[in-house]
C-alpha cells in the first residue's frame, strides 16, 4: 500500500515537471509580448477600456506595416489593487516583455511593486500619482502625475480667470483626488487665486447637498473637482437642482463623464477640464486617429484611448531602438527600455517631445471645455 | 437659511433611511431575525425601475409599480427558499444565510447589469420649489411625504386590518399565535412581501436622489437604515420613523457643522452613545425573554 502511494507521488511530482516545461515552451515567440492591465467593468471601466481600445488600435496599425510585431494581452483588474496584481500574475505567466498598466493610479502602485521587484519595464497611460513612480526606477508614465495636474489646474485658472472665486471638493480617501488638491493648493497659494470653499466627500459619498450648498453660499464661480466622473456626475446633478451653475473645472478623472449611460449631458454643458488630449485638435495625427477609431469603435475617443494609443507607441519605438530582440528576456529589456526613455523625446497624439525625468513626463498642458455634449479645445 | 436647507436635505436622507429600515424592523419585529439582504432587495428594485424606465420606456408610476411587483416577488421567494428552511435552526446560521443571500443578489445584479456605472433616471418630474433664498428640489418633497404616507398606512395596517394583527400576533408570540389559528408561515411571508415592496419605493426615491446606481449600490443605505431601525428600536413603526429621520439630519448636520470627514463616524458615535444609554432604542419595547 504505501509503495503504490509512493509510486502514485512520484508520478505526480514527474508529471509537474513536464508541466512546467510545457510552460516555458510556449513563451517562445517572435512577437514582442505587450501586457495591458485596466479597469475593464467596474466603475473606472470607461477609462479602462478606452486604453485597451487605443492600445489595440496602434498594435493593429503596428502589425499592419510589417516589422517586429505585438502581441497584446489584456488584463481586467476592475480597479481594484488585488485583482490588478493577479493580472500581472497571469500576464507574467503568459511571458510578457513590458507593461501597459496599469490604468487607474491605486491598482498602478500595487502593480508598479511587482513591476519594480521582477524588473519588467512598466508604463502607464493615466496612472498619474507620484507613487506610481517613486522608488520605482523602472515604472514610468505616459500621462502627468498629479503634482503637475494641480499646478497646471491652477495655472490655468489663474491665467484664464483671473478674478474667480474657487470652491474644491475632493475625496479625501482617495490618494489621486487628495494628491492633485495639495498640489493645487499649493500652487493657488503662492499664484493668489481666491479659495473661497473647500470640501471633501469620500468613496461612499452620495449626498453632496453641503458641499454643493457651501461652495454656493461662498460665492464660488469655478468649483474645482478633483475627483472621477461618478461622483462629479451626482455633484453636477445636485447643483443643478438647486439652481446652481457654476463653472466646474476638473482633471482627467473627469474624463469619461458623457460615457455614463444614461447620464443627461445638458448637465456637463460648460464643464472644464484639463487634458492632454481633444478630439477635434485640427492636426493630421490626431484626425487620423480619431477617424480610424470612430469607425473600429463606434465612438469618439477620449483621452484615455489617446494615452493607451501613445503608450504602444512610445514602448514600440523604444523597443526598437534599444536593437534588442524578442528573445531577450524581460530584465533585459527592462534595463535597456530605461535607458531609451530616460533619454529620448516623443511625440504623440497627447503632446509634442515628451521626455522623462525619474519616470514622470514633461509636457504641455491643456484643456477643453464640454458644449453641445463634446469636447472642444479651450486653448 | 443654511440651518433650514440642511434640515431639509437631513429630513429628505432621512424619510428614505426611514422608509428602508421598515424592512429591517418588521422583518426582525415577526420572524426574529435580521436580513442583511434587504439594501440588496433596494439594488433590485432600483436596476428594475432603471431597465423599465430607460429599455421599455414605461412611465416612471408604472416601472416604480412594476419594480414593486419584482421586489415583492423576491422577497417573499428568499423567504421561501433561504429563510424558511432555516426557522428552527440557530439564529447565527440564518443571520449568515443572510449575508449570503446578500452577496448572491449583489453578483447576480453584476452578472445581469454589468458593474458599469448607471445614471438613473429622476422619477419626480416637477422642479424645485422656491421660498425665499430656500431651494427644496422635487426629490426632496415627495421623499418625504412618501415616509409620511408610508409610515400612516402601517400603522393602520398593523392595528386595524386581519393580517396586521396576525402580524403582531406572530410578533409576541408564535406559538401562541399558532395555537389561535394564524398561519406563522403565511404571515410571515407576508411581512417579507410588504419589506420588499417597500424596499423598491426606496430605491426608487434614494437613485432619484443620489442618480448613481451600481451592484453595490444598496448596501450603503442599507447599513444605515439598518442603524436606523436599532437607533430607533428595532422591531417598532414610530421608532424606525423618529430614528431614520435623525440619523438623516445628524448625518448632514454633522457634515455641515461638525466635520466632513467624521460625518459617518458621528453617526455611529451616536449610535453607541444611545445604545448605552437606552439599549433598546428609542422607542424600543423593553422585551423580557420568557423561559
Amino acid at each position: 500500500m504505501k509503495k503504490a502511494v509512493t509510486l502514485v507521488l512520484v508520478l505526480v511530482m514527474v508529471a509537474s515537471l513536464f508541466a512546467a516545461c510545457g510552460k516555458s515552451g510556449s513563451s517562445d515567440s517572435d512577437a514582442l509580448k505587450i501586457g495591458f492591465i485596466g479597469p475593464l467593468t467596474g466603475g473606472a471601466a470607461v477609462y479602462g477600456n478606452a486604453a485597451k481600445n487605443g492600445a489595440e488600435l496602434a498594435v493593429k496599425e503596428i502589425n499592419a506595416k510589417g516589422g517586429v510585431q505585438i502581441e497584446l494581452n489584456t488584463q481586467d483588474d476592475e480597479h481594484d489593487a488585488e485583482k490588478s496584481v493577479n493580472a500581472y500574475n497571469n500576464l507574467m505567466d503568459w511571458g510578457m516583455h513590458v507593461l501597459v498598466g496599469s490604468v487607474t493610479t491605486t491598482p498602478c502602485v500595487a502593480v508598479a511593486a511587482e513591476c519594480y521587484k521582477d524588473r519588467l519595464f512598466a508604463l502607464t497611460p493615466s496612472a498619474s500619482s507620484p507613487d506610481v513612480t517613486k522608488g520605482n526606477d523602472n515604472v514610468y508614465q505616459l500621462c502627468f502625475n498629479d503634482p503637475n495636474q494641480g499646478k497646471a489646474s491652477a495655472k490655468y485658472i489663474c491665467e484664464h480667470f483671473p478674478d474667480a472665486k474657487v470652491a474644491v471638493i475632493y475625496n479625501n480617501a482617495d490618494a489621486y483626488s487628495s494628491g492633485i488638491y495639495q498640489t493645487f493648493e499649493a500652487e493657488a497659494a503662492e499664484l493668489g487665486i481666491n479659495i473661497v470653499s473647500v470640501s471633501t466627500c469620500t468613496d461612499n459619498t452620495s449626498d453632496f447637498s453641503v458641499q454643493v450648498a457651501d461652495a454656493q453660499n461662498a460665492g464660488a464661480d469655478i468649483v474645482f473637482l478633483p475627483i472621477y466622473y461618478t461622483p462629479a456626475s451626482l455633484i453636477l446633478n445636485q447643483a443643478n437642482a438647486i439652481g446652481y451653475a457654476p463653472t466646474f473645472f476638473g482633471v482627467d478623472g473627469m474624463d469619461g463623464i458623457l460615457t455614463l449611460k444614461g447620464f443627461d449631458t445638458a448637465l456637463a454643458e460648460g464643464v472644464m477640464l484639463l487634458t492632454p488630449f481633444a478630439a477635434d485638435a485640427p492636426d493630421a495625427a490626431t484626425q487620423s486617429f480619431v477617424s480610424a477609431y470612430r469607425e473600429t469603435y463606434g465612438e469618439i475617443p477620449n483621452q484615455f484611448a489617446a494615452d493607451g494609443y501613445d503608450c504602444v507607441y512610445a514602448v514600440y519605438d523604444a523597443f526598437l531602438k534599444t536593437g534588442l530582440g524578442t528573445d531577450a528576456s524581460s530584465a533585459d529589456i527592462c534595463e535597456a527600455m530605461i535607458e531609451q526613455f530616460s533619454s529620448m523625446s516623443f511625440s504623440g497624439l497627447t503632446g509634442a517631445n515628451m521626455t522623462w525625468v525619474n519616470g514622470m513626463v514633461d509636457k504641455a498642458p491643456a484643456a477643453v471645455v464640454i458644449k453641445d455634449g463634446v469636447y472642444v479645445n479651450a486653448g | 437659511m443654511a440651518f433650514l436647507s440642511n434640515l431639509i436635505n437631513g429630513l429628505s436622507l432621512g424619510s428614505i433611511y426611514a422608509i428602508i429600515a421598515l424592512g429591517y424592523t418588521m422583518v426582525y419585529g415577526i420572524a426574529k431575525m435580521l436580513n442583511f439582504a434587504h439594501g440588496d432587495v433596494i439594488m433590485v428594485g432600483a436596476y428594475i425601475s432603471f431597465v423599465s424606465i430607460y429599455s421599455l420606456g414605461t412611465p416612471p408610476i408604472l416601472a416604480l409599480l412594476i419594480a414593486m411587483c419584482v421586489c415583492t416577488v423576491l422577497g417573499v421567494v428568499i423567504e421561501r427558499l433561504a429563510y424558511r428552511p432555516l426557522r428552527s435552526a440557530a439564529s447565527l446560521a440564518v443571520l449568515i444565510t443572510a449575508i449570503g443571500v446578500s452577496y448572491l443578489l449583489q453578483n447576480i445584479a453584476l452578472l445581469i447589469w454589468t458593474s458599469n456605472t448607471k445614471v438613473y433616471p429622476s422619477i419626480v418630474n416637477f422642479g424645485p420649489l422656491h421660498i425665499g433664498s430656500l431651494t427644496i428640489t422635487g426629490e426632496t418633497i415627495v421623499s418625504i411625504i412618501t415616509c409620511v404616507v408610508i409610515m400612516i398606512a402601517l400603522t393602520l395596517f398593523t392595528t386595524k386590518a386581519k393580517t396586521g394583527k396576525a402580524m403582531r400576533a406572530v410578533s409576541e408570540n408564535r406559538q401562541a399565535a399558532e395555537l389561535m389559528g394564524i398561519s406563522v408561515n403565511k404571515t410571515i411571508s407576508v411581512t417579507f412581501a410588504i419589506g420588499s415592496a417597500l424596499a423598491a419605493i426606496a430605491g426608487v426615491l434614494y437613485c432619484s436622489m443620489y442618480p448613481v446606481l451600481v451592484p453595490t449600490t444598496g448596501s450603503i443605505p442599507g447599513i444605515k437604515a439598518f442603524t436606523a431601525a436599532v437607533l430607533g428600536g428595532i422591531g417598532s413603526i414610530p421608532g424606525t420613523l423618529v430614528g431614520g429621520l435623525l440619523l438623516g439630519i445628524i448625518e448632514i448636520f454633522g457634515r455641515a457643522y461638525i466635520s466632513q470627514d467624521l460625518s459617518d463616524a458621528i453617526v455611529f458615535a451616536v449610535l453607541i452613545v444611545i445604545l448605552l444609554v437606552k439599549p433598546n432604542g428609542l422607542l424600543g419595547k423593553k422585551v423580557t425573554e420568557k423561559v
